[in-house]
């Protein structure tokens, strides 16, 4: 969208530049710790994320290895239960969250023209608690009596009444892992309001820089909530409240109702920083500019408005009266008008353009194909009477893993390996990449389609055991399981080669069709760029 | 000068956060009172109704079923004297339910009523009910705990039958005035 055609400094006078504050970066573990450049901090949550993504998937081999057959033969339900529960949470708010906040880090102010975050030393803050979350939640795992098992939605009274007295640590984790992501989203807020370069106007922003500003809002808006959830779990469970206690006139369903007040919004606040890199990538690889800019920015905020009226679609069988019922249906079925216009202007934006397809591309095509199919899945859960055959089913796991996996997931790959060459400064090992991305794309749909078939057959999620009828399928499931599983080991070995600085180097532009203000500094991106802020005409 | 302008936006950043975590707490009463207007979980009234004054309604019928169940943990024997009625809108009726405390100790216990469909709720009204109180019961001891009630005439034509489930809980823990009480909400402390 916007060019800057006139930066005050030259490449090479910012590459001297570089090299005399060089001498400043700290060496060594303090360097990372005492962090407060953008660079940096989102280069620790990138790899944290990753971490976290390979440690919660770990824990899906454990998942997928007792569900290889049927009957109990590998693991206990209880750690079972565990393994669902604090996979779940792990890759919600360790894995995805946290990529996308390392994204935002590293994008936001080299797009908007600024030199760093507006709030750095809260930044260095916020990446830095993370790692004592979710240290605390996996050591519960360790305790006596085992971690969290009552899923990641954490319903009452499973929670209240039937947990262990691990819970507390749950509480304590989720709300480190809250207090973090609203600090950045405070950060991104700020920077994105106050730190734009001159003549950076609203609807000259790239998309990533719109569709994070948005998401920051609603993390704002729902954190908070949640954090409020799960005081009202640790005061239920031991200082003798009743909130979720029918008994002390408190409500169950009432838990339900407060959760998804978060939890809706947070299932957006995991794809809009995804709708925003496919509205990169695709045009810089078909060389057009992207369709309806302005009608993506609007259907994004309406997206993210709408969020906030459709949580009881999670509730249909609570017994909510049909006039509700009614609402919550037609409120989420809107809801695929904006994102709708998001895939038309996508595959507007590739009509008739000069497509290539390196790999940036293919992650992003996959994104928008294996998106699409987890949102019409979406679409057949919003209808209410369809929804009571498909709640608590293999075909609801089918559908918010298309849409976390092979969307949020996949637009994650999809952004490293479009800006990784910009941050390292050389170019990824492309036969490994390739290799990653088909096994990846195979696998995972062997993983995931056949769910879609155990679901509607009837087979229920969260149970270690289920009838011999799913048998064959969930083998099937089982390999193309650990098939994915082992396809991010050769994304790892990419990221390594790549932080090792091993391939060709890049030019500035790195990609011939990109275009923004990242793309005009100089590969690798200079320890502090846009010091003077560039015109953007 | 820049920071001065973050400062304010980091401000107001900061107080939208405490306000949507004190939201989240409002969302307790909000969803009380809401449910209280509407009728839709199920909640009865929770003190004495008036006794109807207007004419009963005697062209039209409607059942009442009632249904029990004691919660988790919770040994006493619980069961409605009459598990079917059907009424007027507008007559006054009595039903009767036994219950028994087998254990070895004096216990006390609270009941809480839920209706179906949830609609038919705001049109049940208590004159009165053994739910009101928490019920004490001495070791082996039993007794009939009444409840009267009427259809309010009001009730939508197309509701002709709903069942009124009351689960029973131990609240022995302590005496009425400091049973486990939410702090955001008053229902048992009118009581």
């Amino acid at each position: 969208m916007s060019k800057a055609t006139d930066i005050v400094s030259p490449d090479h006078a910012a590459a001297d530049h570089d090299d005399h504050h060089d001498h400043h970066i700290p060496k060594g573990l303090m360097r990372w710790v005492l962090t407060t450049n953008h660079k940096d901090i989102g280069t620790l949550y990138l790899w944290f994320a990753f971490i976290m993504f390979l440690t919660g998937g770990a824990m899906a081999m454990v998942i997928r290895a007792e569900l290889f057959q049927p009957g109990l033969q590998i693991v206990d339900p209880n750690f079972f239960n565990q393994m669902t529960t604090v996979h779940g949470l792990i890759m919600v708010f360790g894995a995805v969250m946290p990529a996308f906040t390392g994204l935002a880090n590293w994008l936001v102010p080299m797009m908007i023209g600024a030199p760093d975050m507006a709030l750095p030393r809260m930044n260095n803050w916020s990446f830095w608690i993370l790692p004592f979350a979710f240290s605390i939640l996996l050591a519960s795992l360790f305790l006596e009596g085992g971690g969290p098992a009552f899923g990641w939605t954490f319903y009452a009274p499973l929670s209240t009444t039937y947990s262990g007295d691990s819970t507390a640590l749950f509480v304590f984790s989720v709300h480190i892992m809250g207090i973090s992501s609203i600090m950045g989203a405070i950060n991104v807020i700020v920077t994105i309001f106050n730190m734009r370069a001159p003549g950076m106007t609203w609807m000259k922003m790239p998309l990533f820089v719109w569709t994070w500003l948005i998401t920051a809002f609603l993390l704002i808006a729902v954190m908070p909530v949640l954090a409020g959830a799960v005081t009202m779990v640790l005061t239920d469970k031991f200082f003798g409240t009743s909130f979720f206690d029918a008994a002390g006139g408190g409500d169950p369903v009432m838990f339900q109702h407060i959760f998804w007040f978060f939890g809706h919004p947070e299932v957006y606040i995991m794809i809009l920083p995804a709708f925003g890199i496919i509205s990169q990538i695709v045009p810089t690889f078909a060389r057009k500019p992207l369709f309806g800019y302005a009608s993506m920015v609007y259907a994004t905020a309406s997206i993210a408005l709408l969020s906030f009226i459709v949580w009881a679609h999670h509730m249909f069988t609570t017994g909510m009266p049909v006039a509700a019922e009614m609402f919550f249906m037609f409120a989420t079925m809107l809801i695929s008008v904006p994102t709708g216009v998001k895939v038309f202007n996508w595959v507007a934006t590739m009509w008739r353009g000069s497509m290539t397809f390196e790999i940036p591309m293919m992650f992003a095509l996959a994104f928008i194909v294996l998106f699409t199919i987890g949102g019409l899945s979406g679409l057949m859960l919003a209808i209410t009477p369809v929804d009571f055959q498909y709640h608590d089913t293999y075909f609801v796991v089918a559908h918010f893993h298309y849409v976390l996996v092979t969307g949020a997931v996949f637009s994650i790959m999809a952004a490293v390996y479009y800006w990784l060459p910009k941050w390292t400064g050389r170019m990824f090992d492309i036969t490994l990449a390739k290799w990653h991305f088909w096994c990846s794309l195979i696998s995972v749909n062997l993983l995931f389609f056949p769910m879609h078939f155990v679901g509607l057959a009837g087979m229920p999620r969260r149970i270690p055991d289920y009838a011999l009828q799913f048998a064959d399928f969930n083998k099937w499931i089982s390999i193309g399981g650990f098939a994915f599983g082992l396809s991010q080991l050769i994304f790892l070995w990419v990221m390594i080669k790549a932080c090792r600085k091993q391939g060709e180097p890049v030019s500035s532009q790195v990609w011939e069709g990109a275009e923004g203000l990242e793309w005009e500094i100089p590969s690798p991106a200079p320890y502090h760029s846009f010091e003077t802020p560039p015109v953007v005409k | 000068m820049a920071t001065t302008s973050h400062t304010a936006l980091v401000g107001k950043l900061v107080l939208v956060v405490v306000a949507m975590f004190g939201f989240g707490f409002a969302l307790v009463p909000l969803y009380d009172v809401f449910c209280d207007i509407t009728g839709i979980n199920g909640k009865t009234n929770e003190t004495a109704a008036t006794v109807y004054a207007g004419e009963v309604e005697e062209s039209r019928t409607v059942t009442v079923e009632f249904i029990t169940r004691t919660h988790t943990g919770m040994p006493w024997e619980f069961r409605a004297q009459t598990h079917r009625v059907k009424v007027h809108p507008g007559e006054l009726n009595t039903v009767e339910f036994y219950v028994r405390n087998p254990a070895s100790k004096g216990m006390v216990a609270q009941a809480i009523p839920s209706v179906t469909p949830g609609q038919a709720a705001l049109f049940l009204n208590k004159t009165e009910c053994f739910c009101f109180n928490s019920q004490p019961l001495n070791a082996g001891a039993e007794a009939l705990m009444p409840m009267r009630f009427y259809v309010d005439p009001q009730i939508p034509d197309d509701i002709h039958f709903f069942t009124v489930q009351y689960t029973l809980f131990d609240v022995t823990g302590g005496n009425d005035g400091d049973k486990k009480t939410n702090p955001f909400l008053t229902s048992f402390v009118e009581n």
